[in-house]
Order: C-alpha cells, then sequence, then structure tokens
C-alpha cells in the first residue's frame, strides 16, 4: 500500500518563507538600516488602520493583466515619483527578497529617510510588500491588474497603520495625503509608461479601525525618521569633534 | 473565480467558522456573512483544515475580520492549519494576534477559558 503524499497548496511557490530578521542583496548609496530588523504589519501598527485603493484603467487589448504586472515589477523604481529612490534586491521583485529606498519623509525635503520592505508574496498577477521596523508605516501593499470590460484595471492596495506616534500626529498634519498622492503619482507615471496620455486615477480611502493601538507606541524606537533627524541634528556637532581629534593627535 | 464557502456551527459562547476553498480578497462576502452569523459569540475558531488556498488578499481579509472581532470584544483562534499556513501566519506577524491551536478541542478550551 503507498501512502498518499500531502498535495501541495497551489499558493506554495508564491509566498516567502518566515524570516526572524532581514537581510538583503540590494545596495544603497545611503545606509542600510533594515539589515536585522524584523518586519513589521498592520498588527504590529500604533495609528488607525486605513484600507486605501488607488487605481488606473489601461486599454485591455494592448495590456492583459499579467503583462503589466511583468511591466510594473522589471521597472518598479522608474515609476516613483522624483525624490525617491527604490532600490531593487538582486533577484528583483521575488517571494522572500528585501529591497531598500529613500523616501523624503515630507514632500519637498531634502533629507532623505532610508527604510525598507520584504516580499511577501509575488504571482502572475500580484504582488505584496510588508514593510521593515523603522518604516513609517506598518503596512502590506499589494500591487495587482485584473480585467475589467475594455480595460486592465492597474491597483495598488495599501492595508496600513502609521508605525508610531510621532508619524501618526504628522498623518493628521497632512502626511496622510502626501502618502496618498505618492501612490497616484506611481499609477500615473506607470500608466503614462503603458501609452495613457492622460491617465485618471481613482482613490478610494477607508478608516477600518479609529482606535489607536498604544501598547505599540514605543515602535519610535525603531523609527528611521527619529534616527535620520537625530543624525542631521548632531552632524555639525560630530565634525567638530572629528576635526578637535584631527588636530590635538599625532603629528 | 474565488470558491469559499464558510459553515458555522455553536460550541456554547463559542463560534467555529470551518472555511473550505480559497481566501482571497474576493472572498470577503462570505466570511464577513459567516462572521455575521455568528454574532454574539465571546470566541471565534477559524478552522483551515479545508483550506486549499490564500493569496495576499486573504491575508488582507483576516486581518480585517481580526480587527472587527477585536472591536467587540471577541478573540479569534485558528485550528486546521497545515505547516504551509502556519508559516504565512507566521511571516505576516498575524499569529501574535490570532492563537493558533493543534485541533479544535484545545481551541475551544481555550476559549471556553479566556
Amino acid at each position: 500500500m503507498t501512502a498518499t503524499e500531502p498535495r501541495a497548496p497551489r499558493d506554495e511557490g508564491s509566498w516567502a518563507q518566515p524570516v526572524e530578521r532581514l537581510t538583503t542583496t540590494a545596495t544603497t548609496t545611503s545606509q542600510d538600516t533594515v539589515t536585522g530588523k524584523r518586519v513589521s504589519g498592520p498588527v504590529q501598527g500604533f495609528g488607525q488602520l486605513w484600507q486605501k485603493t488607488f487605481s488606473v484603467r489601461v486599454p485591455a487589448e494592448q495590456h492583459s493583466p499579467d503583462a503589466v504586472v511583468v511591466h510594473w515589477k522589471a521597472g518598479f523604481p522608474t515609476f516613483w515619483p522624483k525624490g525617491a529612490t527604490f532600490y531593487a534586491p538582486l533577484a528583483g521583485i521575488t517571494p522572500g527578497e528585501v529591497a531598500l529606498f529613500d523616501v523624503p519623509p515630507v514632500p519637498g525635503s531634502p533629507i532623505k529617510m532610508s527604510t525598507g520592505i520584504l516580499v511577501i508574496y509575488a504571482d502572475h498577477e500580484s504582488f505584496t510588500f510588508m514593510t521593515s521596523e523603522g518604516h513609517a508605516l506598518s503596512a502590506w501593499i499589494t500591487f495587482s491588474a485584473y480585467a475589467d470590460g475594455d480595460a486592465t484595471v492597474v491597483q495598488v492596495q495599501a492595508l496600513e497603520r502609521t508605525a508610531d506616534p510621532l508619524i501618526e500626529l504628522s498623518y493628521i498634519f497632512g502626511a496622510n495625503r502626501a502618502n496618498d498622492r505618492f501612490w497616484e503619482r506611481t499609477l500615473e507615471n506607470l500608466a503614462r509608461s503603458l501609452g495613457v496620455a492622460e491617465p485618471v486615477v481613482e482613490s478610494i480611502r477607508v478608516c477600518v479601525d479609529r482606535r489607536r493601538q498604544w501598547k505599540y507606541a514605543g515602535n519610535v524606537r525603531h523609527s528611521a525618521a527619529v534616527h535620520m533627524t537625530a543624525g542631521t541634528v548632531t552632524a555639525p556637532a560630530r565634525w567638530a569633534r572629528r576635526r578637535r581629534a584631527g588636530r590635538s593627535g599625532p603629528g | 473565480m474565488t470558491q469559499t464557502t464558510v459553515d458555522v456551527t455553536r460550541n456554547g459562547t463559542t463560534a467555529i467558522l470551518r472555511i473550505h476553498g480559497e481566501i482571497t480578497g474576493s472572498s470577503e462576502p462570505p466570511i464577513m456573512a459567516a462572521y455575521a452569523e455568528a454574532d454574539g459569540a465571546k470566541s471565534i475558531v477559524l478552522d483551515f483544515s479545508q483550506l486549499d488556498y490564500m493569496n495576499s488578499g486573504g491575508i488582507g481579509l483576516l486581518v480585517t475580520l481580526l480587527v472587527r472581532a477585536q472591536r467587540a470584544g471577541q478573540h479569534l483562534l485558528a485550528v486546521g492549519l497545515s505547516e504551509h499556513y502556519r508559516q504565512i501566519l507566521a511571516l505576516t506577524r498575524l499569529d501574535e494576534a490570532i492563537a493558533i491551536h493543534d485541533d479544535e478541542p484545545s481551541a475551544l478550551a481555550a476559549a471556553a477559558s479566556a
């Protein structure tokens, strides 16, 4: 008698393996603030839970959903708005890979916040990122495309909480809207690359949970924004200290 | 097309939701209908033993369910997870909010003592 082997789930190859701490093959021109950190999703975030859906329509005749997702993965960094930089891992957007990026904490800021994401899921019609500790958001962000009549709908769907009280405060004072604009511009850029002259992005924002998770207020200790600000503020003092040490050294 | 069916049974103040087929972003109507049927339960046990497929949209749906349960003061527990789906809950750190049990009796015992 032959024992029946358990059937492998269809989604098995699409998910990343669990990881305790993140490592990356991506190369950044700034500081790698992600290696050694854990992932952080909506369960571990501090602020209100938002579900945001951004979508744009492209002609299905020229662009099937699968083809759009291939195009998106291949050129992912090029669709981001100016001022933000995405450093892809060597294997590209595949499950288990960690990407790094630099983004301004607020639009127009000359200072960049370095952080990253883990690709937790990827198949032929979608891929999903989960943010690392230190990111402004504790989030899952899914990028997908599907057919709807004569159009292919290209979509970004984020399930997100701000990571800590300081970021939540910035969300109240405009960063929430700025974050929305980031994904709207990304979709506009993607649609233009597919030949849509005047893309129209639809945005739907739903606050799924208005409560704040005070037990995660301590996430602020991981905050890339706080570390970046502290590093910038103390830079002149560190420079002066180095200079003094150089003068009093042997010579 | 997504195929999801959910059977709801009761054991005292605990409701058991047996999920068959797939969980994707499109599974919201049957899963939320089952959750509404479990209205008034102190604890909700999700039985995944008949789960065939789950994508990242499905994981998002579990978070929405978790938020609703927490808001209602209910505990959320899971049984029947294969090693693969246990790993997904660990990867996404959902296992920090949904109590995973090896079998239904242990989940029901935990629910009763909660």
